[in-house]
């Protein structure tokens, strides 16, 4: 087990309606808060919405990792008939079209993969840690977090009880 | 009558789901440990079988000129054919938007997981040597070789090990928010096993903006990879010169079978399993009317299949073929041939009646009836086109033996272990997507 990671201070809400966390969001966006952490027990088009959610950068992944499989199937199956040549049915030695099956198969295999190692490294690795979070996240509640001060605190819990959270805890170092 | 079934309305709310499938995690019914202890008794039935086949080797599996590509084969091809509903379900129709996938993908893409492992068991079974089978792999060696790429054999290969890897990280993938919610419902030292399987998902903004995006890149990726792995599977028969395999409609004929068994096997293990689980709330009648519907087609495109090869074989003028689909149906095989044509191609027209496709017990009927039917068809295609080839003094037939049976009842006991073992884990139906599609209360009322 690693190191507990250090608690980030801040204030969480959690909110049983969609309209509610979104307001929410559009208020705490509106008043300059960054790094808010929105937590849902699925995707939800409205959350990303209200918080502008750019699109995943997962894509250059796929797409890298496609390449690499391509390139490496037909580099390693012209390579290795080079290297030991038989001639197969009158084929050519260096034989592309029957090579496509490989080239097709490595290309989605390190695609696949690829895609991944980007979610891992993106969404696992990189994550933010050591922030609040209330196992009903993953069943019916939203929770939403705001990285705030001590002195912060009271304004942002008045904010997310005028937008209708159920409960609103301090997270403190 | 509506002939187009209704996306029915859900009344459960977002509680009520994580509540019912965690529920399925409990204790085990005796309905359920009688059949796992089932599929174990016949897993080691084969596993006894192959020890003495590892010992004495492949003798006692009946092999005779001119066959040598038998039950094991036949079953190979069978199990792969199983695994395509799951990649089918869970990324086509997922790309199509389809709403009826969401209940049943999960249960899918685990028989397809587990359905491509027992397959692959059975090349390395047919091989005799199976402490070899490396052999197939790209590898430096010290006999200065590389596997011939120019045959389908070594397309297979890569295609069965592309698609078991990819099918694989699909349904883990998939599998992570799901176990992240079970890990927050369950106490004790279940709750340590799911924390630690569930990666550190918490079910962030930022987690769903990468996931989301990705699920759609791994969808899109097994797509053409579904259609590619029983084409590939075909081109082992097709790029050969015996009468019977060296056909063109190969592909597309293979594929539709493939999905056919594969949504016939969905439909023999959910049916008995949404009971068992209580589940009955969740897999509804508009699930099975689709997957019915479904096997109808898949089933239509096998009739055209064989009627189209019985055609082409008297069209061609070609005395070989024309035997060859002569004795099919009327030869020493007829019973395996007629036992295809009449499991496949008409009982799955059946299914045209409404009344049929959202009774239960016909289902599983007719799923019974499209497995039995699938393994004669690759059976069929298999023995029955080697036992006669261009020298009718070579003709022989073969009689499957205890080696044969044993090995093909194991791939059962193997296939319904790892199925069971999952139902009981991991969440069987996909909560999160569930989720997604019940809209979230909201203070001002109405829908998004």
């Amino acid at each position: 087990m690693g190191r507990r990671p250090k608690v980030v201070p801040g204030v969480l809400a959690s909110f049983e309606q969609i309209d509610a966390a979104t307001d929410a969001i559009k208020a705490l966006r509106a008043g300059g808060h960054r790094g808010l952490v929105v937590y849902c027990s699925h995707p939800n088009h409205e959350l990303e919405e209200a918080l502008e959610t750019p699109v995943s950068p997962v894509r250059l992944f796929t797409l890298i990792g496609g390449l690499t499989g391509c390139t490496a199937a037909f580099s390693m199956t012209i390579w290795m008939n080079l290297d030991w040549p038989t001639l197969v049915g009158g084929k050519a030695i260096a034989a592309i079209p029957a090579f496509v099956v490989p080239g097709f198969e490595l290309t989605v295999l390190l695609g696949a993969l690829a895609s991944v190692l980007g979610v891992i490294l993106l969404s696992l690795l990189l994550g933010q840690r050591g922030v609040m979070y209330d196992p009903r996240f993953s069943d019916d509640r939203i929770g939403v977090f705001v990285p705030a001060g001590a002195a912060d605190a009271p304004a942002l819990e008045r904010l997310f009880r005028d937008a209708g959270a159920v409960e609103v805890r301090h997270a403190t170092p | 009558m509506a002939v187009v079934a209704q996306e029915p309305v859900i009344t459960q709310t977002h509680a009520d789901v994580t509540r019912d499938v965690v529920a399925t995690l409990g204790k085990p019914s005796t309905g359920y440990v009688l059949a796992f202890f089932s599929a174990v008794g016949l897993f080691l039935a084969g596993a006894l079988t192959l020890l003495v086949l590892l010992k004495d080797g492949l003798g006692h599996a009946g092999y005779q000129p001119p066959i040598f590509w038998s039950v094991y084969i036949t079953t190979f091809v069978f199990w792969i054919g199983i695994g395509h509903a799951g990649t089918l379900i869970s990324a086509i129709l997922y790309l199509f938007r389809s709403p009826w996938r969401t209940a049943v993908y999960r249960s899918t893409e685990a028989m397809t997981v587990f359905a491509v492992m027992t397959a692959a068991l059975f090349p390395i079974i047919h091989i005799g040597r199976q402490w070899l089978f490396y052999w197939l792999l790209p590898y430096p060696n010290q006999r200065f070789l590389w596997p011939n790429f120019k045959s389908p054999l070594v397309w297979d290969v890569f295609a069965i090990t592309t698609y078991f890897t990819v099918s694989t990280t699909f349904l883990v993938y998939g599998l992570v928010p799901d176990v992240a919610a079970v890990r927050d419902k369950v106490g004790g030292w279940r709750k340590l096993v799911y924390r630690f399987a569930s990666a550190g998902w918490l079910g962030t903004d930022n987690q769903w903006r990468h996931y989301s995006r990705a699920y759609l890149y791994l969808a899109a990726l097994a797509t053409p990879l579904v259609l590619s792995v029983h084409s590939v599977v075909s081109w082992d028969f097709a790029s050969s010169i015996v009468p019977g395999w060296h056909g063109t409609i190969f592909a597309p004929y293979f594929v539709a079978g493939a999905i056919y068994s594969g949504i016939g096997m969905v439909l023999t293990l959910i049916i008995p399993l949404r009971r068992v689980l209580k589940l009955e709330h969740m897999i509804t009648d508009y699930h099975f009317d689709n997957l019915a519907k479904l096997t109808l087609l898949t089933g239509s495109i096998l009739f055209y299949a064989y009627g189209m090869e019985y055609f082409i074989a008297w069209y061609s003028g070609n005395t070989f073929e024309q035997t060859t689909f002569w004795r099919r149906a009327f030869g020493p095989y007829w019973w395996a041939g007629w036992s295809m044509i009449i499991c496949n191609a008409f009982v799955s027209q059946l299914l045209w009646f409404k009344k049929i496709r959202v009774n239960r017990t016909s289902l599983f009927v007719i799923s019974i009836f499209i497995n039995i039917g699938m393994w004669f068809e690759r059976f069929v295609i298999i023995v029955s086109s080697l036992s006669n080839d261009y020298m009718p003094w070579a003709w022989d037939q073969l009689n499957p033996t205890w080696a044969d049976w044993g090995i093909l009842a194991g791939s059962f006991g193997w296939f319904g272990m790892w199925f069971l073992l999952f139902a009981r884990t991991f969440p069987i139906v996909a909560i999160q997507e569930i989720k997604e599609m019940i809209p979230l209360p909201r203070k001002r009322g109405g829908h998004h």
